[in-house]
């Protein structure tokens, strides 16, 4: 497959074949919609294997991107994907690659959620390059994402700084015909040693290369004027308005103007902002409309650029909404285009909210939760993210809370600690390994009065069933952080086990310290899977 | 010439070998496509759809404009009316009739019926019951893209029919034959009621 010239690619496999013909070591990712079908991908990818290259799951984005960074030390090519709030778990380690820089190329692909199809927030991971100072790629297309990985790395190695890829759900999960090239690199390696005091960030090292990266700005801003990817149209004469397109917006505004737009634009698929197009765009028209998918970050820029009274429309104007994710009709109505007329909404329509599969263990979890949480009122049960999430939502009704990887376990803790009794966490075993291991250090280091239920399904299945990194080992882990060995039990979510299971809850949620049940069952899509594959292979 | 189809359902319906099947046929006669797909957790049981846009110049939103579309093709019948604005006036609804009832307040059957029916262009047939009728319980979603096959202007349906084959290949040719078979069986019903492909 990976010898044809033109085949149809999601926007996340553009990207992974994009990275392997770059020539990367492996990717280091944790999975997460929309970004996990980027590691999928290499992971199924032949040229991948004979080649070598790491891709197993990584137990989280932290340490997904710590590894990059000793790949890049060693002079080799990485990759790092994750969804957009994964930024946020890594960022301690991303903000500071800018600072050691790099030796071998780093790409790290943030795939942003605006509506929130699968996430908890919109957060717009623009920022986040910003805030690094590195510069940010955003492909508008499928193939702009497959050309531009190469790019990326020639890019990151020659400005020794990681590059941050910014990408939406809409280029993520939609798929087109990409031309592949037909001449690609091998495993790369810069041959340059990694000179020990850029990565030393003691006080004095990291002064001097925070310097250097500000002193890099200007040759940032350079690139980004002259970048292949970003586009300028222009138009004779005094324009009533400008348009500044980024990354997909751009789809959407050409959606609207097929013959061609008539508007001078400036396409942005490369950031920093390419202040110079812009100030001429500015220059040529009366108004600038900023068309943007995620929050008002070049609006904002904008704003200040080209204060009062010159006009810069988009979400914070009110053009365009200020939530969500753009839509051609959302940008048509921006540009001023009159709509269609269309079929009024149906009348016999209910909402289909997702759920709990049948058979699911976790449905026995939250029966159980629920018999033993109704005999002491004013429980609280702390949630997490996860298939289980699903939880809250009727019949079961059963979290109070969900707030981000791990939050669970220490919301329980903190509950606690206030004097809430009892206070139940319930978190997946992917979640534990994640982020929530830490937390239940804390709570056995101040003998917290909690009761943790690790709902262990032996995979990461809201994101389809990936490798979860603690499988067979969450009572060895439990023990290890110090739970007492009498109070880390195990049981089999299964309605036949009802009474069994309410009655350990029932033991734990009375045991004055930190206790972890683990109710364990495969996830009965995986399940499936493996039985259907089973039988294929029988036939 | 574009065709811009709405395909929708409930999440583990098949919305999406329908979508690999179509795509396969447009790759072939050289069409440009763009799908905009539905990962995670919309698809436990929840509503989903993807957005299937083929023509012959290149395409540039992933997603649908309003009132634009040709066609809804729908494994489900309230799953159908849930995109009716984004229906062309002139498009077509291509639905199975069979409702998937995982939720306490489905509506009305016959309300629901009477609505979709009440549409201008609908053809709306029991695929479930037509694959079980003729042994293939794992063909609706075909007998439905035989069904819409005579919709579709711009893929020519013998077309589409090898597709179905090349991509049912890998099963082995029984499976190739049996959806083959559920391709016609649709393709013919909807003959059968007079729509013919201008």
């Amino acid at each position: 497959m990976e010898n044809s010239e033109k085949f149809l690619l999601l926007g996340d496999q553009a990207i992974a074949l994009g990275a392997i013909h770059a020539g990367i070591s492996g990717v280091y990712a944790y999975p997460g919609t929309p970004s996990t079908e980027i590691t999928e991908y290499i992971q199924d990818s032949s040229l991948a294997k004979a080649r070598g290259l790491h891709s197993t799951w990584c137990t989280n984005e932290k340490t997904a991107m710590e590894a990059a960074l000793g790949v890049s030390y060693v002079g080799k090519r990485a990759l790092v994907c994750m969804k957009h709030v994964g930024m946020n778990v890594c960022a301690d380690a991303f903000v500071n690659s800018a600072i050691t820089g790099v030796n071998g190329g780093i790409v790290v692909v943030a795939a942003d959620d605006p509506s929130m199809h699968s996430s908890q927030n919109e957060q717009d991971s623009r920022f986040y390059g910003k805030f690094a100072m590195v510069p940010v790629l955003e492909p508008s297309s499928q193939q702009e994402a497959y050309d531009m990985m190469a790019y990326a790395y020639e890019l990151s190695e020659r400005e020794k700084l990681p590059v941050l890829m910014r990408i939406v759900t809409r280029l993520a999960h939609s798929r087109a015909a990409v031309q592949v090239k037909s001449s690609f690199l091998d495993v790369t390696c810069t041959g340059r040693e990694s000179v020990p005091s850029d990565w030393v960030l003691l006080p004095g090292n990291a002064r001097r290369r925070y310097l250097e990266v500000i002193a890099a700005q200007p040759q940032l801003l350079q690139l980004a004027e002259t970048s292949p990817f970003n586009k300028t149209v222009s138009r004779e004469g005094k324009a009533e308005r400008g348009i500044v397109a980024c990354g997909i917006g751009y789809n959407y505004v050409m959606e609207n103007y097929p013959e061609g737009c008539p508007f001078p634009m400036v396409k942005v698929s490369q950031y920093p902002l390419p202040m110079k197009q812009i100030a001429d765009l500015a220059e040529s028209c009366k108004e600038i409309l900023v068309v943007e998918d995620g929050q008002p970050f070049v609006e904002e820029q904008l704003k200040g650029l080209l204060p009062s009274p010159y006009v810069v429309k988009g979400r914070l104007s009110g053009d365009l909404p200020r939530t969500g994710e753009l839509t051609p009709d959302s940008v048509k109505i921006a540009l001023g285009i009159a709509s269609v007329e269309v079929y009024a909404p149906a009348q016999h329509l209910v909402p289909r909210p997702p759920a709990l599969c049948v058979g699911c263990g976790h449905r026995d979890v939250y029966d159980a939760l629920n018999r033993v949480a109704a005999e002491y009122p004013g429980a609280k049960i702390f949630g997490d993210i996860g298939c289980y999430t699903l939880g809250a939502l009727p019949p079961f009704r059963a979290l109070n809370s969900c707030v981000d990887m791990g939050a669970s376990i220490t919301m329980a803790k903190g509950a606690a600690d206030a004097g809430q009794f009892p206070a139940i966490a319930i978190i997946g075993d992917s979640t534990f390994t994640h982020s929530g291991m830490t937390g239940l250090l804390d709570a056995v280091n101040d003998k917290a009065n909690i009761t943790v239920v690790i709902s262990d399904n032996l995979t990461t299945a809201m994101t389809g069933g990936q490798d979860s990194a603690g499988t067979n080992k969450f009572e060895a882990i439990c023990l290890g952080l110090g739970v007492e060995p009498e109070h880390v039990r195990v049981v089999v979510p299964l309605p036949k086990n009802m009474d069994e299971i309410t009655r350990i809850i029932r033991e734990e949620i009375e045991y004055q310290g930190v206790s972890v049940i683990i109710p364990r069952r495969e996830c009965i899509q995986t399940l499936n899977r493996k039985l259907k594959k089973k039988r294929a292979e029988k036939k | 010439m574009k065709t811009d189809i709405i395909l929708s359902g409930v999440g583990g319906q098949g919305i999406l070998s329908i979508a690999t099947i179509i795509g396969e046929a447009a790759t072939r006669m050289g069409l440009a496509l763009k799908q905009a797909e539905v990962h995670g957790m919309s698809q436990r049981g929840g509503d989903v759809q993807s957005n299937l846009r083929l023509s012959d110049k290149p395409i540039a939103s992933d997603l649908i404009p309003l009132g634009t579309a040709d066609m809804i093709l729908s494994l489900e019948p309230m799953e159908a009316l849930r995109y009716l604005p984004f229906l062309a006036k002139d498009g077509w609804i291509i639905t199975s009739s069979a409702p998937f009832k995982n939720i306490s307040n489905y509506p009305d059957e016959q309300a629901l019926t009477d609505e979709l029916k009440a549409q201008p262009h609908v053809v709306s047939l029991d695929v479930e019951q037509l694959a079980k009728e003729n042994q293939m319980p794992k063909s609706a979603n075909v007998i439905l893209l035989g069904a819409a096959s005579a919709f579709l202007k711009i893929l020519d349906p013998a077309t589409l029919r090898e597709s179905v084959g090349r991509i049912f290949a890998s099963k082995g040719e029984e499976v190739v034959q049996m959806n083959y078979r559920a391709f016609d069986i649709g393709h013919n019903y909807v003959k059968k009621l007079g729509f013919v492909k201008e």
